[in-house]
C-alpha cells in the first residue's frame, strides 16, 4: 500500500491540518509520502520531514505551483499517481479545489470529507451537513480521498526523519492564472485548529459591535468565528464563517454569541468539546446543543464576561 | 454567449432530515424538495449576466428523477430560457447519481450545446460532495474557478474572486470555463407569479442516460446511514459568574 498525502502549506508554514491528514493516512497501514509544491520549499520540507510516520517528503519546487491552481496541481499529481494506491488531501478549500480534478482524470469517484477509516475500502463521512453519517465502500482500485481534519487526532509533529526528494511535474496548464490575494491577517490562532473559538452571529448587530466579540476572544487567546448571517451582513470577513459550507471546527471550547443555531451552523461546530451559548431567546435551537446556556442580552453579558474572565 | 447551469433537486435546506431506522437511507416521505441553494445562486448569476447584455441564452440541466422537472421550472421562473432533464430512477435520498457520472453526462451535454461558460453550485447540500464542477472542468480540459463570490466577464476570459480559507483570491480563467458559486455571489430573487406562469411554457427536453453512454451504476456503495452521536445539551447557567465558575472548575477549559 503506497499513500501520497497532498500537503497544504502557506509559504514557510505547513498547514496544521497536515498532521490530521497523516493521522488518517496511518489508518491504512503502508508507506506514506508527502507532497509539497511551490517555491522555496526548504523550510516546509524540513518541517514535514519531522512528522511522525512519513517515509519520504517529495518537493515539486517551481513557481508554477505557487498558488496551487487546480490545473497545475493536477498536471503535477496525475502522473505521480501511477506510483500510489491512495491519494489524500485535507478537505480545506485547498484540497477541495484540487482533488476532484485529479480524481476525474484518473476515472475515480472521489470520497469527500471522511471522518473515519473502517477498512482500506470503507469509510464514514457526514452527509446533509452532519445530520446523518454514511458508511461507504468504494470499488475503485485507486483511491482519491479528502479528510475532514477534525475527524482525526493529529499525529506528532516531531520524531520523524523522512528523506527529502525532489520531483518535477507535468507541464502546468496555462488556462488559469493567479491575479491577487486579499489575505486574512490576524495574530489570533487559526480558526480550524484553535483550542477556543468565540463566534458571533446576526445578534451582534454590526461590524463595530463585533469588536466586543473580538475583545473576549483576545482575552481568552481564542480564534474568532461567525455565522453566515454575520458574514453576509458584512460584520466580518468570509473566512470566519463556521458551518456546513464554511469551516468545520471542534475546539475544546466554542462560545456562540447571538447565534440562533441553524442546522448549517451546527454542522460546523457541534463536535466541539464544550459549547457555551449566549442568546436572549430561550427558545433558540443553539441551547439544545449547549453545555452551558446563558439566556441574556449579549450587550450586557459579553463585556462582563470579558472583564471577569 | 451561451451559459449552461447544472442544477439539482435536493431536500430543502430548512428540513431536518432523518436516517431510516433500518439504516438504508434518508426518509424522504413528505419532505419538501427544492433547488439546491448554490444552484439557485448560479441561475441568478446567469440571469444577471443576461440582463446586463452579456449572455443570450441560459440552459438549465439536471440529472435526476421525473419530478426534478419542478426544479427546472423554478430555474426557468428565475429566468433560464430552457431546460433539459436527463431522467433516471436512481434514488436521490443520498445525493443521487455520483459526481463523476454526473460530470461525464454534463460533458456530453456541453459537447452538444457548446456553451461558452458553465456556472454551477460549489456543493450539493445533500451529499456535500463538492466535486462535480471540478470534475467536469477536468474532463473538458477547461479552466476552473471554484467558490466564486464575484465574476467579471471580459471577452474571452473571466476574472473571478474566490472565497478560500485564507481570505479572498482572485484568478483569471480562459473561456470556455467552469465557475462554481459560493454564498456571497448574489442573493437570488423570488420568482414572480407571472414569471412562474411563463416558465411553464418554456421548452423542457427529457433525455435518457443511454443517449450519453454513461453508466450510473455506483462505484461507491452506501453500506448504511446512521444518526450522528447525540449531543447532550440543554444545560443552563443563570449568570456570568456561574458560567466562569463552570468553565474553570467543571469543564476546566479556561484557567
Ligand atoms: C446553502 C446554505 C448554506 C449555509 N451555510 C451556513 C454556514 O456554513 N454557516 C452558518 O452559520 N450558516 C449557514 N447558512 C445559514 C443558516 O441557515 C442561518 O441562516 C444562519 O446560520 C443564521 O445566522 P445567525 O444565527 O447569526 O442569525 P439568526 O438566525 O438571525 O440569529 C440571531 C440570533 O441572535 C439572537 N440575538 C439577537 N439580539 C441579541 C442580543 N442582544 N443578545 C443576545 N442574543 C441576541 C437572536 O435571539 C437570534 O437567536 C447556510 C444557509 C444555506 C441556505
Ligand atoms: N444530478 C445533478 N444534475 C445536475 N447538476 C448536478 C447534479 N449533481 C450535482 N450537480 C451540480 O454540481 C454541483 C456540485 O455538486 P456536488 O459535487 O454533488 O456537491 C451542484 O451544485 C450542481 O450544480
Amino acid at each position: 500500500m503506497k499513500i501520497l498525502v497532498i500537503a497544504e502549506h502557506h509559504g514557510t508554514e505547513l498547514a496544521t491540518n497536515t498532521l490530521n491528514v497523516v493521522a488518517a493516512a496511518k489508518k491504512f497501514g503502508g508507506d506514506i509520502d508527502l507532497l509539497l509544491a511551490g517555491s522555496n520549499l526548504s523550510d516546509v520540507a524540513a518541517q514535514a520531514a519531522k512528522i511522525d510516520g512519513i517515509s519520504k517528503v517529495k518537493t515539486a519546487e517551481s513557481a508554477d505551483y505557487d498558488h496551487h491552481l487546480a490545473e497545475s496541481m493536477a498536471a503535477l499529481i496525475v502522473p505521480m499517481a501511477a506510483d500510489y494506491d491512495i491519494l489524500l488531501a485535507p478537505s480545506s478549500t485547498f484540497g477541495k479545489n484540487i482533488t476532484p480534478r485529479i480524481a476525474a482524470l484518473l476515472d475515480v469517484q472521489q470520497i469527500s470529507d471522511i471522518i473515519s477509516v473502517e477498512s482500506n475500502d470503507t469509510f464514514t463521512r457526514p452527509v446533509y451537513g452532519g445530520q446523518a453519517i454514511a458508511k461507504v465502500q468504494t470499488s475503485d482500485s485507486k483511491l482519491v480521498i479528502t479528510v475532514r481534519p477534525t475527524g482525526f487526532d493529529p499525529v506528532n509533529a516531531e520524531g520523524g526523519s523522512a528523506a527529502i526528494e525532489s520531483v518535477s511535474g507535468g507541464a502546468p496548464d496555462a488556462k488559469s492564472e493567479f491575479v491577487s490575494l486579499k489575505e486574512a491577517e490576524s495574530d489570533r490562532p487559526e480558526l480550524t485548529s484553535a483550542n477556543i473559538v468565540v463566534s458571533g452571529g446576526r445578534g451582534v448587530g454590526s461590524a463595530e459591535n463585533f469588536k466586543m466579540i473580538e475583545a473576549l476572544a483576545d482575552k481568552l487567546g481564542a480564534a474568532v468565528g461567525a455565522s453566515r448571517a454575520a458574514v453576509d451582513a458584512g460584520y466580518v470577513p468570509n473566512d470566519w464563517q463556521v458551518g456546513q459550507t464554511g469551516k468545520i471546527v471542534a475546539p475544546q471550547l466554542y462560545i456562540a454569541i447571538g447565534i440562533s443555531g441553524a442546522i448549517q451552523h451546527l454542522a460546523g461546530m457541534k463536535d466541539s468539546k464544550y459549547i457555551v451559548a449566549i442568546n436572549k431567546d430561550e427558545e433558540a435551537p443553539i441551547f439544545q446543543v449547549a453545555d452551558y446556556g446563558l439566556v441574556a442580552d449579549l450587550f450586557d453579558t459579553v463585556p462582563e464576561l470579558t472583564e471577569k474572565i | 454567449m451561451k451559459i449552461l447551469v447544472p442544477v439539482k433537486r435536493v431536500v430543502d435546506y430548512n428540513v431536518k432530515v432523518r436516517a431510516k431506522s433500518d439504516g438504508s437511507g434518508i426518509d424522504l416521505a413528505n419532505v419538501k424538495m427544492s433547488l439546491n441553494p448554490f444552484d439557485e445562486i448560479a441561475v441568478e448569476e446567469a440571469v444577471r449576466l443576461k440582463e446586463a447584455g452579456k449572455c443570450d441564452e441560459i440552459i438549465v440541466v439536471t440529472i435526476g428523477p421525473e419530478k426534478a422537472q419542478e426544479q427546472l421550472r423554478t430555474a426557468m421562473a428565475i429566468g433560464a430560457d430552457r431546460g433539459i432533464l436527463v431522467k433516471t430512477d436512481t434514488p436521490i435520498d443520498l445525493g443521487g447519481v455520483e459526481p463523476l457520472a454526473v460530470a461525464k453526462t454534463l460533458k456530453a451535454i456541453v459537447e452538444n450545446e457548446k456553451p461558452d461558460l458553465v456556472i454551477m453550485g460549489k456543493q450539493s447540500i445533500d451529499d456535500d460532495s463538492n466535486q462535480t464542477g471540478q470534475m467536469l472542468s477536468a474532463l473538458l480540459g477547461w479552466a476552473q474557478a471554484t467558490f466564486a463570490s464575484e465574476i467579471k466577464l471580459d471577452g474571452d476570459s473571466a476574472t473571478v474572486t474566490r472565497e478560500i480559507d485564507g481570505g479572498l483570491e482572485t484568478i483569471k480563467i480562459a473561456l470556455p470555463g467552469i465557475i462554481t458559486t459560493d454564498l456571497r455571489l448574489n442573493e437570488p430573487r423570488y420568482a414572480s407569479l407571472p414569471n412562474i406562469m411563463k416558465a411553464k411554457k418554456k421548452q423542457l427536453d427529457i433525455m435518457d442516460p443511454s443517449d450519453f453512454g454513461v453508466s450510473y451504476d455506483p462505484k461507491v456503495k452506501i453500506l448504511n446511514v446512521s444518526e450522528p452521536p447525540a449531543r447532550t445539551g440543554g444545560g443552563k447557567v443563570s449568570s456570568v459568574d456561574e458560567l466562569i465558575d463552570k468553565l474553570k472548575n467543571e469543564a476546566k477549559v479556561i484557567s
